[in-house]
């Protein structure tokens, strides 16, 4: 029999690197319940303190120790909406542009440039916002978009250099380079004689994109623009930079706001008494929920989708 | 549809211009949308050239931060504690997510395969603001700031890129390596440790390095683990030092111009670094998919792309 030849070495060196990399793997597990137990523990003393109103209440006052959320929730949904709202069909018209039309030259080049930007820390594209975007927003992008849409809600007042559109921007800036990689290698996966078959019939190249790449490809586009939202939600440090970090529900985006991450990470540390400390740990636990909804419903999204996956 | 016979005649009718226009516009839009996100990066990095290169001098190395207000004076300091707090992050990330894989890779089934996955890809999805506060709540809540802190959270953004980076390169070693091998006699962890992992890594080393770029980035967590410090050059980590990102984030909200000037600099540094470790983890990628020629290269291209761009 084999295994009584092997040597005690080779049997010892099995069983330890099994349970060495197992232990690795079991840890990597156990850190993310850690890190959800943990949130929720430092959270714990508002969650009973103030109960789920925080979640609709809109003062903020450490002052008196009044604590709400509604304002930093609504200014996170309100700010990655608009972002997604730009990003998702550049992002997808990236994808058709670097799949179906780019000539090989280019699409190498480009396709490495817009990957390029995903590798751009946040604290640079934030330090960009304030002191190069923030102005050019003042002075050109804002006023244009007041004299067209000033007629809307969302366009009301004047601009300045701090604001929501300039966390918008910043925002759709972050997404477009994980969306649209993410499309391409999509469209990239659609069958070459489905395609053919579409020309064939004497489709044009949008008709063909639009009967056959995008209903091959819908969930997955889908559940990457759910993962650039769940990039735009969690991003702390560019909006910081860039918002202005005033509370208030804000329609217009020419108005100061803030979002949940955002003030956890400008006044965390500094965070004086227990309660507040606490309250904020309470906007990073409903931060938490919110992204890990995003990415665990894109990731069934892929996985049910992914027409690549191992299947053993 | 009637039985009639068909009256198309080749020549385009005014429908047949409509939908050419109709692709045409389409064609348009995707390429001026591309031209708008390659635009976008060159203002970006433009401006910080622009910014950062004049602000560059020998005092920027050499010296810690002047007095508030005052002109000259350096980064030393954040370039010191940068280095110090992700060199201790990749120390304790890379041994951690390298085991991870090898586990994932090598000795699951199917199951536990897919949940560590997920739970990686669950991981990186945490904001890292929330990182950040875990390991305030771990190690610094009662205690003080040290740059190991600092460290564990980087680590923690680390892992997921380093081990879903070994995964998807330890999937591409052929089967038939492995089992040559196993097939000389060659017990199994000799297989892993000689065979598998030597072959594999020049993509460990890309996760890495793209993990590495990443971590030199974050700022949030640092905020919350590393970020109330001396004004003093050190190389302690029990300490809390400066950092490339956090001086960045601290100086663009100042008021102060020199300290604007010194922002930009500091951004110019950590650019260079980042996008040369972007370039140097894609010569290797490029470097290891020679070695492993024969691996279906459609889905070698799907998994690195996801490398490259994961949030």
């Amino acid at each position: 029999m084999q295994a009584r030849t092997r040597r005690l070495g080779d049997r010892i060196g099995d069983v330890a690197l099994r349970l060495l990399t197992g232990a690795a793997a079991l840890g990597c597990i156990g850190l993310v319940g850690w890190i959800v137990y943990e949130i929720f523990e430092l959270a714990w003393p508002a969650i009973t303190e103030e109960g789920l109103s925080f979640v609709w209440q809109t003062t903020w006052d450490p002052v008196h120790e009044v604590f709400g959320a509604f304002d930093f929730i609504f200014g996170t949904l309100y700010t990655s909406f608009w972002a997604l709202l730009i990003a998702a069909p550049i992002s997808v018209a990236i994808g058709l542009y670097l799949s179906e039309l780019a000539p090989a030259g280019v699409r190498g080049i480009v396709g490495t440039l817009v990957e390029m930007r995903a590798a751009v820390p946040s604290v640079v594209i934030g330090l960009w916002g304030i002191l190069v975007l923030g102005p050019v927003v003042k002075d050109y992008i804002g006023p244009a978009l007041g004299a067209v849409l000033g007629w809307t809600p969302f366009f009301k007042g004047t601009p300045g250099d701090v604001g929501q559109l300039s966390a918008v921007i910043v925002l759709s800036i972050m997404i477009i380079p994980i969306t649209s990689s993410i499309s391409r290698e999509l469209f990239l996966t659609v069958p070459p004689d489905l395609k053919e078959a579409a020309f064939g019939l004497g489709l044009t190249r949008w008709e063909m994109v639009r009967g056959v790449v995008l209903p091959f490809t819908r969930s997955g586009v889908f559940a990457a623009i759910i993962l650039g939202l769940g990039r735009a939600l969690g991003e702390a440090i560019a909006v910081t930079q860039v918002i202005g970090n005033r509370q208030g529900v804000n329609w217009s985006l020419f108005e100061t706001g803030d979002t949940l991450a955002s003030r956890l990470a400008n006044t965390f540390y500094g965070a004086s008494s227990a309660l507040e400390k606490s309250s904020l740990a309470y906007l990073g636990a409903i931060l938490l929920v919110i992204t890990l909804v995003a990415n665990i419903g894109a990731q069934l999204i892929v996985y049910r989708f992914d027409p690549l996956r191992e299947r053993k | 549809m009637s039985a009639q016979p068909a009256q198309y005649s080749l020549r385009g009718t005014g429908r047949m211009k409509r939908r050419k226009r109709v692709n045409l516009a389409m064609e348009i839009v995707a390429t001026a949308a591309s031209a708008v996100a390659v635009a976008a990066l060159v203002w970006l990095v433009v401006s910080v050239l622009i910014r950062g290169l004049p602000a560059l001098n020998l005092d920027l190395f050499t010296k810690n931060q002047a007095l508030f207000g005052q002109a000259g004076g350096g980064i030393a300091n954040a370039i010191v504690g940068s280095f110090v707090i992700v060199a201790f992050a990749t120390a304790f990330a890379f041994p951690v997510g390298v085991l991870c894989a090898i586990y994932v890779h090598e000795f699951a089934g199917a199951t536990i395969r897919q949940a560590v996955r997920t739970t990686l890809d669950v991981l990186t999805g945490v904001p890292s603001i929330l990182v950040g506060i875990f390991v305030f709540s771990i190690l610094v809540a009662g205690g003080k700031q040290s740059a190991l802190a600092g460290s564990v959270a980087l680590a923690i953004i680390e892992l997921p890129l380093i081990a879903r980076g070994t995964q998807e390169v330890l999937a591409l070693v052929p089967g038939s390596l492995r089992e040559a091998s196993l097939a000389l006699g060659v017990s199994r962890w000799r297989t892993v440790l000689s065979v598998v992992l030597p072959t594999s890594l020049s993509g460990i080393l890309t996760g890495t390095m793209l993990a590495i770029a990443r971590a030199a980035g974050e700022t949030a967590p640092l905020l919350v683990t590393s970020s109330i410090v001396a004004n003093s050059t050190s190389l302690d980590p029990s300490k809390a030092l400066n950092s490339l990102p956090v001086t960045i984030f601290v100086y663009s909200e100042s008021p102060d111009p020199n300290q604007h000037a010194q922002a930009w600099a500091a951004a110019f540094i950590l650019l260079v670094f980042v996008l040369l470790t972007n370039v140097a983890a894609r010569a290797f990628l490029a470097r290891g998919r020679r070695k492993l020629e024969g691996a279906p290269a459609r889905r070698r291209r799907l998994r690195v792309y996801h490398l490259f761009t994961r949030p």
